[in-house]
């Protein structure tokens, strides 16, 4: 394999150029994620009714989300890989700990309270789960074989089953994607996921009978939107009205009409891609497309420029992860796939999901940046 | 199976890996695509579409906020109603010339500069296209100006509320409640869809305990609507589901009655039907105008009621605690009879004082030279306290609190409104458990005349008192007669508890003793006994609010108002087939005879008058009903 060399090693050394170097930050992804947090604060103005205390909390949730990723950029891949399995196990070990506590306290609970910050461990289970399935598989060559295949996908139920039984079905839809995502890139024959699919859709009557009634609900509404204007087809007629009045080149910044409290609720949270989409119209949504995929494309770079299997497995899948994030999130605001809590990755307010990103992020400008030295 | 490990080949793995890259890319490449695609759909082709929909200019989905029911009184009148109610709503988006429109508007309605100062506050904070309203609560005559000149304000408009409105006012304050905004935290517990669009709800009395009757449930319209928003008409409309009419059990003449008659004090009167357990009059003096809260009590007015000594907003009928006094010692004669402490026709000498051997302590008697030798009924006719501190004695702590639970001292009576307190019913158990100390006789006496560690509520009371006048039948007290909807009447939730069995002759014994205090010449209620041609049996009680000193006197003129003894009647009528029983407590009042007993005897004279009687059975249906 060529060995790459990077043009910048024959510039004269820039302080800049040093430091970014010495803080192991991967400039293309560093840009790609700056500029999608800065426009979050701009959409956020504008869906969140000009609130300058919203941006504010969700600019501190931003900067330790950066400073998480930046220090993982620190830690070598070796680390990762290392105590992967650790990682995976506690992290199960948290869901379970959260399942029995929300037992004992009869009701829902996503929660573990620290006492100093509440932390949910359904969120860090979205990193260990690809990391513990890399490494399963990295252990031996590539394809997996059905030892392995098996292992790997009860590995990978554990956690889904937990967290879907919180309920948190996009979690839980989350989870299960990382981890498949790594048996794709590991070369699972197209044969199996073909049957597999096959297997899944043919199961869809059972998954319907152990459904709870609100997941049948949003289904159905997924399905029939008209039929419950007031009650639950309301979002997505709303949110639809918002995008296609926005046409194709929007209203302009702060120029939604349809985010207005009355019309679009959760218009600073789940549904915030219809106040982007009504305010910068089509054109506008490319660009956000644009935007996201060439950080996954990054991501997929990196992750094909990775010197083992583990790297390259965990990094992909991340960035294949991130992608699920993006199209289910768009999907549901737009009315093509059921409403399920899945915020649009970077830009939706609330803190949980954009930490745990960040933190995908750093292990990804991990993988990249102490790639040199241990190639030499 | 270590050699697996060493056919690891390097090349061949990152052969497949990079297939799969492309692979993933190509599912990518796809999936955005057709997000795009979908994108694409929305935005450009059914563009038209969703941009006229979002305008003002087209179909909006608009909930209908159901009708609230109305609660009807026991003949039909009205006691909670619905009337429109008009407000002037701008829309800035659709003014031309705002400064020019605000000063017009003021000339014409004469609107004060601070109301349009809070407009201009508010339409600010609002987007354009919504509308705030600018006068709240139009007269008739506003409305009448304004109307003739609406097209030369574009973007000023009338809108209708329908507001709840008391016409009784403080009549029926406490048991009816009233309706006001809908919090954010009452938000977050409301569902959604029957409560889309509404904006008030239920906040005490009846209009509380009945919130999910009175409610039905919201439907909604399609509406289209030109550039003005101005409605062009209706496409298609599922209709809201009207709330239920709520018919009472209430005479709100008697409640009038019973208000007025209590004039002066504070204080409660409770009647009930004795036949059915239905809440005839059920007052709580003062009582206070639920229609401020409707529209929004300024915090000022709110303020000033809540601060009040007399404490206008608490439903003394409902929450008030008070000892019951004397009026407790009819059925500390029948827990006596009951245990054969003592025989109906057996005297007991009263000197005017107890004292229990080894103590020093005199438990006085009201009379001061005592009463002499009495039997039970002299004694309930005279409202003897020594011969009961010496029943009491007799029976003991547990047997009394044992008997007395079972006409429902201590517990909830079971209306049909939330928040009623549960009163005190002292017990040896209570006692060791809160004041961790054991029970002393001395406070076995003063229980047996009504005074020490009870409380009870005038519900309670009325309750107990038309299980006496029912001779143990347990009618549990209700408010709610029917509820009517379109489809269906329900009835309300009337029922019975546990009945209590006595011997036939003990009531008898203690009713007779009752009707002497009204018909006897030295009955303590004695005033209000003449001029009809039934009985009413009823005993007066005198609670002490405050502790005399041993061998002070008590003396009614030198003492402060509010430390003055309350002054309490029950009754029921007639004695031999009642048809009422009721109890008043007049806070402060002083005696139970000569304060107490009169306003019982107007309530039970209005509701026992021939005519009123009549339409009773008639079962009339009101004008209004469906």
């Amino acid at each position: 394999m060529k060995i790459q060399t990077r043009p910048e090693h024959f510039d004269p050394p820039s302080l800049l150029g040093t430091l970014l170097r010495t803080l192991h930050i991967d400039v293309p992804l560093f840009v790609g994620l700056s500029l999608t947090a800065l426009l979050s604060f701009a959409i956020l103005y504008s869906a969140g009714g000009q609130e300058m205390s919203l941006i504010y909390r969700q600019a501190v949730r931003v900067g330790l989300a950066f400073a998480l990723m930046i220090a993982l950029a620190q830690v070598n891949p070796h680390q990762f890989r290392h105590y992967s399995a650790i990682l995976f196990g506690f992290g199960v070990f948290l869901l379970l700990a959260v399942l029995i506590m929300g037992e004992i306290g009869k009701g829902a609970q996503r929660w573990l309270d620290l006492g100093f910050f509440r932390f949910q461990p359904s969120e860090m289970i979205k990193i260990t789960t690809p990391m513990m399935i890399a490494w399963l598989l990295a252990n031996r060559p590539l394809p997996p074989r059905s030892g392995q295949l098996a292992a790997a996908t009860a590995l990978i139920l554990l956690p889904t089953l937990l967290i879907a039984k919180q309920p948190d079905l996009g979690t839980a839809l989350l989870v299960a994607s990382s981890g498949a995502g790594v048996l794709f890139f590991a070369g699972l024959s197209w044969r199996l996921i073909l049957s597999i699919v096959a297997v899944l859709s043919a199961l869809t009557p059972l998954i319907w009978h152990f459904m709870r009634d609100y997941q049948r609900d949003r289904v159905l509404t997924f399905l029939n939107p008209e039929a419950d204007p007031l009650g639950r087809g309301y979002h997505i007629i709303q949110s639809k009205i918002a995008i296609g009045s926005g046409g194709i080149y929007g209203k302009g910044w702060q120029g939604s009409t349809q985010s207005e409290l009355e019309f679009l609720p959760e218009s600073s949270t789940d549904f915030i891609f219809a106040v982007f989409a009504e305010e910068f119209g089509l054109f506008g949504c490319m660009g956000l497309l644009l935007l996201y995929l060439a950080i996954i494309a990054r991501c997929l770079y990196i992750a094909g420029q990775a010197q083992d299997t583990y790297s390259k497995l965990l990094a992909g899948s991340l960035a294949f992860t991130f992608f699920v994030y993006v199209f289910v999130n768009i999907g549901m605001v737009i009315g093509v796939l059921p409403v399920v809590g899945v915020p649009l990755p970077l830009i939706s307010y609330g803190g949980t999901s954009i930490v745990t990103l960040m933190a995908g992020f750093g292990i990804i400008m991990s993988i990249h940046t102490h790639k040199k030295k241990w190639a030499r | 199976m270590p050699e697996l490990y060493t056919v690891k080949d390097t090349g061949a793995e990152n052969r497949i890996f990079n297939k799969r890259l492309i692979a993933a890319s190509v599912i990518i490449g796809l999936l955005t695509t057709a997000l795009i695609g979908r994108l694409v759909y929305l935005q450009v082709v059914v563009h038209q579409h969703y941009a006229t929909m979002a305008k003002e200019n087209s179909v909006k989905i608009v909930p209908l906020v159901p009708a609230r029911g109305i609660i009807y009184d026991r003949h039909g009148k009205i006691l909670a109603d619905n009337t429109p109610s008009y407000s002037l709503d701008i829309t800035p988006e659709q003014v031309g010339d705002m400064a020019d429109t605000l000063s017009r508007l003021q000339q014409l309605l004469d609107i004060p500069e601070e109301k349009i100062d809070t407009f201009k506050k508010l339409y600010k904070r609002q987007k354009r296209f919504a509308s705030t309203p600018l006068l709240m609560n139009l007269s008739d005559l506003e409305l009448a100006k304004f109307a003739v000149v609406r097209p030369y304000f574009p973007g000023v408009d009338i809108r209708t509320h329908q507001v709840r409105y008391y016409p009784y006012g403080e009549l029926a304050s406490h048991v009816i409640g009233y309706v006001g905004r809908i919090n954010e935290n009452e938000q977050k517990q409301l569902p959604e869809v029957q409560y889309r669009g509404a904006t008030h709800i239920g906040k005490s009395g009846i209009e509380k305990s009945y919130e999910a009757e009175l409610h039905g449930k919201a439907g909604f319209a399609e509406i289209e609507t030109n550039v003005q928003a101005r409605m062009l008409g209706t496409l298609s409309e599922t209709n809201p589901e009207q709330g239920a009419s709520l018919h009472l059990t209430l005479d709100i003449d008697l409640q009038k009655t019973a208000y007025d008659a209590l004039a002066g004090y504070n204080g409660a009167v409770v009647a009930l039907d004795t036949k059915t357990g239905g809440v005839l009059a059920f007052v709580s003096r003062p009582g206070f105008d639920p229609n401020p809260f409707v529209v929004g009590i300024g915090n000022e007015a709110y303020q000033a009621l809540n601060a009040s000594q007399d404490q206008p907003l608490y439903n003394r009928a409902l929450r008030g605690l008070y000892p019951p006094g004397s009026t407790i010692k009819p059925f500390i004669a029948l827990a006596g009879l009951e245990y054969d402490a003592i025989d109906a026709r057996q005297t007991l000498y009263c000197p005017g004082y107890l004292q229990l051997p080894g103590s020093s302590h005199k438990y006085r008697d009201w009379r001061k030279g005592g009463h002499g030798a009495v039997n039970m009924s002299h004694a309930i006719t005279q409202s003897c306290d020594v011969y009961f501190y010496r029943l009491a004695l007799g029976l003991g702590i547990d047997h009394l609190q044992g008997f007395l639970k079972k006409f429902g001292f201590g517990e909830h009576t079971g209306i049909d409104l939330d928040g009623e307190k549960l009163g005190l019913l002292p017990s040896r158990e209570w006692k060791q458990a809160r004041k961790k100390r054991p029970w002393f006789p001395g406070e076995t006496v003063i229980t047996g005349i009504g005074q020490g560690y009870w409380q009870v509520t005038p519900l309670q009371l009325a309750k107990a008192t038309a299980m006496l006048a029912n001779r143990g039948v347990w009618r549990t007290p209700f408010l709610v007669d029917r509820i009517v909807t379109s489809q269906a009447t329900k009835p309300g939730p009337e029922g019975n508890g546990p009945s209590l069995l006595l011997a036939p002759e003990h009531w008898d014994s203690v009713i007779a003793a009752m009707v002497n205090v009204v018909h006897s010449a030295h009955g303590t209620a004695k005033s209000i006994g003449y001029g009809i041609d039934y009985h009413i049996a009823g005993k007066t009680g005198t609670a002490q609010v405050f502790n005399i000193k041993q061998g002070a006197k008590y003396n009614e003129k030198s003492i402060d108002l509010k430390l003055r003894d309350h002054a309490l009647f029950i009754a029921f009528a007639p004695a031999d087939d009642p048809k009422i029983a009721i109890a008043v407590i007049a806070e402060n009042g002083g005696h139970g005879g000569s304060v107490a007993a009169p306003i019982a005897s107007k309530v039970i004279r209005q509701f026992l008058k021939p005519q009123n009687h009549e339409t009773l059975h008639e079962n009339p249906d009101p004008p209004g009903a469906f």
